[in-house]
């Protein structure tokens, strides 16, 4: 062998170990180096979860009665990704899956879009899970039309039936509750981004509003996880891991079925009657509380919606309506998310302002038909002179001058347009006793805060809106360039940080800015009932486990207390029994067995309707009862529907009847719907086929 | 006890003829390398074949025939004294020609992923002619390059160009199917031969040269057929084709990785027994090692190649014959390159290429020119003091 051959072949030797070391190199790297992320990345190809969703729990009222509830349904689903590859994207299979289930075929098509592929605006309807999920056109399908379907699966392509477990909310007695329960729906991006500590899955139905949402993470129970291994074609070759799903929790709730199938009823009734006199009266709120705990025992908002839709497969203009303005937004819990001039319901605001003021309650006060101040006249209501009078009567009659004297005397003392730098405030200060602007805690989503129009709202009002009114001929639309609008404008741009004698009027009989919900009305007339607590508001009583053991009792919760003198106290209770005695709430409750303490309200309200005509008058009724010994708080709220008394009056005397057993002007033996005079404190036995007690005649 | 001696004595020598002359090292690593193969083979099978109701030893049964046809023509490659076979080299090569061009008659050769490389046979069997022609064109180049006509004691120009024709038929026509995999093993193993003949230094450089500039200019000018552009295309972005020759790469890589120190155990792979790689009990077989073996067992076959390998070049060192030593070389650089280019496709290394892993693969062509290749290094070894 030549030198060259010798070096020719130690050269390739040295080349082939070089290739054989690199191998060696790369193999560590893969196996032993990088080994645990392909582990990874092997078991994602190789395994699949198969999600077995656990049975949702119940909710149920006070005495077991289910709300919400699961049956079996029957689910169309479309595999998006399926449709996606046919050559028409799937538009011939949802035109006769459409013809088939009798549906339109725009709301498929819609149904099927995830809502991210939408421009804005359009969504309505819209798929709110992912593309890998099965999307449900109904989940509620006649089965011979899902045998159908599954018989004919070739011209059928990517869609699919079987048997589903949904929500059902019963509606026994025709009661709704849709705003208290909300409704479920399938996990969202954001969802699953969301988490919550806990562990979501794709085909998850999750609670979306209401009781569903403020307490998913006990109803929706741990679901069952079936981890498979599959082959190239999908096939499962053996099972990995099998954890069995666990039932959510149920939540028993202080509601009362009847009492809510009660107020709702009584609610719409109002509404209708308040169409009925001519007002617009498109919305409205009722609720019952109990005044020692502050548990909500029936809470209604109006209009409604069937929180049975989204089961059935939502249509397009269902979901549209959900948030139309000419459907008066049936989503909007006006509850607690309504805010309203309280009206003359404030004036047990302005009983505690003038009595730290020093007034004195038993005295007599001129009741004119109107007060001067400044430069206006105040008018009365309805301009009538009510002469001299006590303030006990002057509630009852719900005269508003007297308060027009005392809020403008006051404002004066104050140092009207330069306040001194100690201002007495009493009429702020006795909203504030009332902790007005604090939330009343209710376990719903989405709670507003009502609005104290005090001096420090006043200045932040201004800094975001003086531009706006300083430069008003520039900003407003040509509509708002009446002269009344732009002599209000130039005063907003020259005082509009100051509390005005005209803000402090206003004020002192529930109008202007200062805004409450019907929800923390209810809380502020408990409070006077029951001696000043202030008790935060519930829904949820306890959680219970399927087996019966209680998971998480929720107690009643004290905010705080009014901050006024007993004695205060006690005049505002004598002097809202007047009103249903002799005064504006005589007429409504004339004969009614059971003693009744309360407030009328009319509000006004300035604007004017989409259809161009002014709006109509809040109409509120705020009371309690029995007068007593009281129990229970009554709120009704209709907006824009007229007087308080003959709209809300009528209908708050309606949900007493239920709840006393009243029928006519006489009490019905053993027809009280709380026979011991009191919701029930026991926890009640679930079970999804307790029924309703018929009240024992 | 004379007697028993005796006996010894004559058994020994009677085994001695059979395997007269062998090295034991090489035959030792090259069963354990078969032993193992057939594991793989039956790994990568039996569970998709029984779950799929079919025969679970289909593989099995075919592949210990394959061996067992194999081990005969090692046996006759190695009886025969290889420096005759120069005798024979011209009929050998032209058989390799014939069946290469055999293979590109529509209705004889069968074509397979994209490339005519295969005749088929009757019994479902196979044969990929240009497995045969990797031996008759290292025999014939090694044959021309060592034989001295002349004074000098190195090939001329003259001998390289001669050896180069008989390497370049069997190419063109193996670039024709196209099976760019041989080609690469063919032109590693030409230059590779020529280089250890001793040829003047810049014939390798030259052609070193030609090899790149030829891959370059094929893939440009599209002689290289779409299919084997995506194939070198996903290596350098493997996600260029997601369902394709990338998706098969990466499932490949994964596979391997996934196998970790350890290995799941042989039959119990997931990624294999899924069958989420193809091929996996031919081209992506090292995928099973990896995946059931682990880096234990998959390091030790890279092992076992690598003694394999410096055995055959300490024979092609100890012999004094040039034909012998080139026949080595050539060996060498095939088994070499046709290993790390499986190897290196499964580990994400080098492009895709359709080449079977020596000694491990399913396929009977692949398994016989192998076991003929280490037949030739123990017919050299044999004949190291002849």
């Amino acid at each position: 062998m030549n030198n060259r051959s010798r070096l020719a072949l130690l050269v390739v030797q040295i080349l082939i170990v070089s290739l054989m070391a690199a191998l060696f190199g790369r193999l560590f790297y893969l196996q032993v180096a990088a080994g645990p992320k392909y582990k990874d990345a092997a078991l994602s190809i190789q395994s699949r979860d198969v999600v077995a969703p656990a049975t949702r729990g119940l909710i149920v009222d006070g005495y077991g009665v289910p709300l919400a509830m699961n049956k079996a349904g029957l689910a169309i689903t479309i595999d998006r990704i399926a449709i996606d590859k046919l050559d028409d994207k799937g538009v011939d299979v949802m035109k006769r899956l459409a013809k088939l289930l009798n549906l339109k075929y725009k709301d498929i098509y819609q149904n099927t879009r995830l809502c991210g592929e939408l421009p804005k605006g359009q969504k309505a309807g819209c798929w709110q899970g992912s593309r890998y999920q099965p999307i449900p056109i109904t989940k509620s399908a006649d089965p011979d039309i899902a045998l159908q379907i599954v018989e004919r699966s070739d011209s059928f392509p990517g869609v699919d039936a079987q048997p589903v477990a949904i929500r059902s909310y019963p509606s026994y007695l025709d009661v709704n509750a849709a705003h208290v329960l909300g409704y479920v729906g399938p996990l969202t991006e954001t969802d699953l981004l969301k988490g919550n500590g806990k562990q979501y899955f794709r085909s998850e139905t999750i609670g979306k509003t209401g009781l569903e949402i403020q307490y998913d993470s006990f109803l929706r129970g741990e679901p069952g996880i079936r981890t498979v291994i599959v082959d190239r074609k999908e096939s499962i070759t053996r099972e990995s891991q099998n954890t069995l799903p666990v039932a959510g929790d149920h939540l028993v709730t202080s509601l009362d079925v009847r009492l809510q199938a009660a107020t709702e009823k009584a609610l719409k009734d109002a509404v209708l009657r308040g169409r009925a006199n001519g007002y617009t009266s498109d919305s409205g709120a009722a609720v019952v509380i109990d005044i020692k705990t502050g548990r909500i025992l029936a809470l209604a908002s109006y209009p409604t919606y069937d929180p049975n839709a989204w089961e059935k497969g939502l249509t397009v203009q269902q979901a549209e309506d959900l948030f139309s303005e000419k459907k008066s937004v049936p989503a909007l819990n006006r509850a607690l998310q309504g805010l309203f001039a309280p009206a003359s319901t404030f004036k047990a605001v302005s009983v505690v302002a003038a009595a730290s003021a020093g007034y004195d309650l038993n005295a007599n006060y001129k009741c004119p038909s109107q007060v001067q101040v400044g430069t206006r006249a105040f008018q009365n209501f309805d301009s009538k002179n009510q002469g001299t009078m006590n303030m006990k009567k002057a509630i009852a009659v719900s005269c508003d001058t007297i308060w027009y004297q005392i809020a403008f005397d006051e404002w004066l003392r104050d140092g009207g347009l330069r306040p001194k730098s100690s201002a007495n405030d009493y009429f702020f200060k006795a909203a504030k006793a009332f902790n007005i602007t604090q939330k009343v805690g209710i376990d719903l989503p989405s709670e507003s805060s009502s609005r104290l129009a005090d001096r420090d709202y006043k200045k932040s009002w201004y800094q975001q809106n003086k531009d706006f009114y300083c430069n008003y001929k520039e900003r407003a639309t040509k509509a708002q360039q009446t002269p009344f609008l732009l002599q209000l404008a130039a005063e907003n741009c020259v005082d509009g940080d100051k509390i005005r004698a005209g803000d402090a009027v206003n004020f002192s009989i529930g109008q202007g800015d200062t805004v409450v919900t019907p929800l923390k009305l209810t809380q502020m007339y408990a409070a006077i009932a029951n001696g000043g607590t202030i008790w935060q508001m519930m829904v949820a009583k306890a959680i219970v486990k399927t087996d019966g053991t209680v998971v998480k009792s929720f107690t009643p919760k004290k905010l705080g207390t009014v901050n006024a003198a007993p004695s205060t106290l006690s005049f505002l209770r004598s002097s809202l029994r007047e009103v249903v005695v002799s005064g504006t709430g005589a007429g409504v409750f004339a004969g009614f067995p059971i003693e009744v303490s309360g407030k009328t309200g009319t509000g006004q309200v300035f604007g004017r309707n989409p259809n161009g005509s002014l709006k109509d008058d809040t109409s509120w009724f705020a009371s309690y009862a029995p007068s007593k010994n009281p129990r229970y708080a009554v709120v009704m709220m209709v907006g824009q529907g007229g007087f308080g008394a003959s709209t809300s009056g009528v209908g708050v005397r309606q949900i007493y009847s239920s709840l006393f057993g009243v029928t006519g002007n006489k009490v019905v033996p053993g027809a009280a719907l709380f026979p011991e005079g009191k919701p029930p404190t026991q926890l009640p036995k679930i079970s999804p086929a307790t029924k309703p007690k018929e009240a024992s005649k | 006890m004379s007697q028993i001696h005796a006996r010894q004595r004559l058994y020994r020598r009677s085994r001695q003829s059979l395997l007269h002359g062998w090295d034991p090292v090489l035959t030792a690593v090259v069963s354990l390398l078969l032993i193992i193969g057939t594991l793989l083979v039956w790994a990568a099978t039996r569970d998709w074949y029984i779950r799929n109701g079919l025969d679970g030893q289909y593989y099995l049964k075919r592949h210990i025939i394959n061996i067992l046809i194999g081990g005969l023509l090692a046996y006759g490659a190695t009886v025969v004294d290889y420096r005759l076979l120069r005798a024979y080299t011209p009929f050998l090569w032209g058989a390799g020609v014939l069946g290469l061009i055999i293979v590109l008659i529509p209705g004889l050769g069968a074509e397979i992923n994209g490339a005519r490389a295969w005749i088929a046979l009757p019994g479902g069997f196979q044969i990929q002619p240009a497995e045969l022609a990797k031996i008759a064109i290292i025999i014939g180049m090694s044959m021309i390059l060592s034989e001295r006509t002349h004074d000098s004691n190195e090939p001329t120009s003259k001998d390289v160009l001669q050896a180069l024709a008989i390497a370049a038929i069997p190419v063109i026509l193996i670039i024709v199917q196209p099976d760019m995999g041989t080609v690469l093993i063919i032109a590693a193993s030409v230059v590779t031969i020529i280089a250890v003949s001793g040829a003047p230094a810049r014939w390798v450089a030259a052609l070193l040269l030609i090899a790149v500039l030829g891959g370059f200019v094929a893939v440009k000018a599209g002689v290289i057929s779409e299919y084997q552009v995506n194939r070198l295309q996903t290596f350098v972005d493997p996600n260029a084709d997601s369902q394709g020759a990338g998706y098969q790469l990466r499932q490949a890589r994964i596979t391997v990785g996934s196998g970790g120190l350890l290995g799941t155990g042989l039959f119990n792979g997931p990624q294999t027994n899924g069958r989420f790689v193809p091929e996996q009990q031919t081209d992506f077989i090292f995928t099973v090692a990896g995946e059931e073996l682990g880096f234990i067992g998959s390091g030790f076959i890279l092992l076992l190649y690598l003694i394999l390998l410096m055995r055959a070049f300490s024979i092609a060192r100890r012999t004094s014959d040039p034909f012998g030593r080139l026949v080595c070389t050539g060996v060498i650089a095939w088994f070499s390159f046709q290993l790390f280019e499986n190897i290196g496709m499964t580990l994400g290394l080098m492009p895709m290429t359709g080449v079977p892993l020596p000694f491990i693969s399913y396929g009977g062509s692949s398994m016989f020119a192998t076991l003929i290749g280490f037949g030739l290094l123990q017919n050299v070894h044999a004949r190291l003091r002849g």
